[in-house]
């Protein structure tokens, strides 16, 4: 692997983080957080070494109980020995670009444990349910040499996936107000669970919930009627239904299955924590015998080069005297109609892609 | 990211046993607002919660609400705690029921400036961004130093 010389400061700072200093781990988070001169060489040098440390992602609707279940799995990984970081992300505001970072409160009986490290993370702009440096940062708590990486999106509503390219492992979690069948039937959230957790199960409607879940992921395997007593006495599957249907996630087809559980806790008292924690485990050996382990490892390797790539790319469009030029002088052409925005783009392209050739 | 435009950081705590946390909830919004981030921790912390928090968030200010009292005992405590952390570069500066002896006796400590009740949230912001603008202006001319004490 290559050596890059780093800047001074930041030499010094990975002397320390690789010495295991707290204070140098979260400085080196702000460091590649704020995407401050050479936090690339940083990561680069500190990645050296990447340990795989076990990581888990937690998303579900503001107010699920995100917080307070991670708390309480947090402990109980501690209770196994493992040292445990936390990335907690809430959003910055699109008016005065601050944030209230508030989930440290739910993780209060943490606070001291010097065997756990929390980070709170505001979004920055990033709409995917991460802040824009998430993921490496987690790389960074990886190298750091934490046995499990938690992490913890904002409150999302149905479309912000990103968490399935950081973790292993996603729970998914649920309130009973989360809504009916045909929520648990849409795309999106409801496709990215490898656990589903109905927190605040305490609740009226908790049932009903687990119910329209196991229902909807016997729809998506094929197997709607598994759960379901024959309706007026028939039974569909002795009138030669097909079993057999197509499994949600490639890889799959092949070798150990798995079972979405639907799992329901009460996360303040405690309840169901266990059983969660059975699952969380359940889930990473099935990981590991499928080969899906590997396969996900590969995919967010091959999603995070794709970041660095496209983000070099930007720069190096944006920051080109050429094409600062090219653009500046072409858009008064696009408005009296000589250009399109197309033509104006083409020409910007083969600028970048000559001078990149020379 | 310029060193200018760095966001702030904020950890607001509520240390002790009362339970009055309107105050640090007003703040924590106010500067919100100010584009800071600020991370909320609730009531009841202890100084060695709260430098445990401001050393894993990294932030570049402590800000304290206390109206029970024990000023004169949490923020030394807090500052002796993060000294010993290797991060005595965080700013703490804080409010509440605070005598002005007793605030001019914590500032001879090492402590911010601190804000008695009634004080315009404006004025803590105004404090905190001046403070950080002049820091930013010493490290452009030695960079901000990594290492512990």
């Amino acid at each position: 692997m290559s050596t890059i010389e780093l800047k001074p400061e930041n030499q010094a700072l990975l002397e320390r983080f690789r010495a295991g200093k707290k204070v140098a781990l979260a400085r080196a988070i702000s460091l590649v957080e704020d995407e401050r001169p050479g936090f690339q060489d940083f990561l680069h040098a500190a990645l050296e070494t990447p340990r795989f440390s076990k990581r888990i992602g937690f998303t579900g609707p503001p107010g699920a109980g995100k917080s307070t279940l991670v708390s309480a799995l947090t402990r109980a990984f501690r209770d196994q020995d493992d040292e445990v970081a936390v990335v907690a992300v809430d959003p910055t505001s699109p008016y005065s670009g601050g944030a209230l970072l508030g989930d440290r409160i739910r993780m209060n009986d943490l606070a001291t444990d010097p065997g756990i490290f929390i980070r709170s993370m505001a979004t920055r702009g990033s709409l995917g349910g991460l802040a824009t440096t998430t993921k490496e940062v987690l790389d960074l708590m990886d190298a750091f040499g934490f046995q499990r990486v938690l992490v913890e999106t904002v409150g999302v509503g149905q479309t912000e996936l990103e968490i399935t390219g950081a973790a292993d492992t996603v729970v998914v979690i649920l309130v009973p107000e989360s809504g009916d069948a045909i929520q648990a039937m849409k795309a999106g959230l409801m496709e990215i669970a490898d656990i589903f957790v109905v927190n605040k199960s305490d609740r009226p409607g908790a049932d009903r919930l687990v119910k329209d879940l196991r229902l909807a992921l016997h729809l998506r395997e094929g197997e709607a009627l598994k759960d379901v007593p024959a309706h007026h006495g028939v039974d569909l599957k002795r009138m030669g239904v097909p079993e057999s249907g197509t499994s949600q996630d490639e890889g799959q087809s092949k070798g150990p299955e798995w079972e979405i559980p639907v799992l329901q806790t009460v996360a303040h008292s405690g309840e169901g924590v266990q059983e969660l924690l059975e699952a969380v485990s359940r889930h990473r050996a099935f990981l590991e015998e499928s080969g899906l382990l590997l396969e996900r490892r590969e995919a967010r390797a091959a999603g995070r080069v794709r970041d660095v790539v496209e983000r070099e790319l930007r720069r190096v469009a944006w920051d080109h005297a050429g094409v600062k030029g090219t653009l500046a002088e072409g858009v008064a052409g696009i408005v009296s109609g000589a250009e399109t925005p197309y033509s104006l783009a083409s020409s910007i392209l083969s600028e970048l892609l000559d001078s990149g050739t020379k | 990211m310029p060193e200018g435009d760095r966001k702030i950081r904020v950890l607001v705590a509520k240390p002790g046993l009362d339970g009055h946390d309107r105050g640090a909830k007003v703040i924590a919004s106010a500067f919100r607002d100010a584009g800071f981030e600020v991370i909320y921790t609730g009531l009841h912390q202890t100084p060695e919660m709260i430098v445990s928090a401001a050393v894993q968030e990294d932030v570049d200010v402590v800000a304290m609400s206390v109206l029970s009292g024990a000023h004169m005992t949490l923020f030394p405590r807090v500052k002796e705690l993060l000294t010993e952390a290797g991060a005595d570069d965080i700013l703490i500066t804080g409010g509440g029921i605070i005598s002005e002896d007793d605030m001019e006796a914590l500032h001879g400590q090492g402590i911010g400036r601190l804000f008695g009740p009634g004080t315009p949230t404006g004025e803590a912001i105004a404090y905190i961004r001046d403070w950080a603008a002049e820091r930013s202006g010493r490290a452009n001319q030695a960079s901000r130093s990594w290492e512990a004490p």
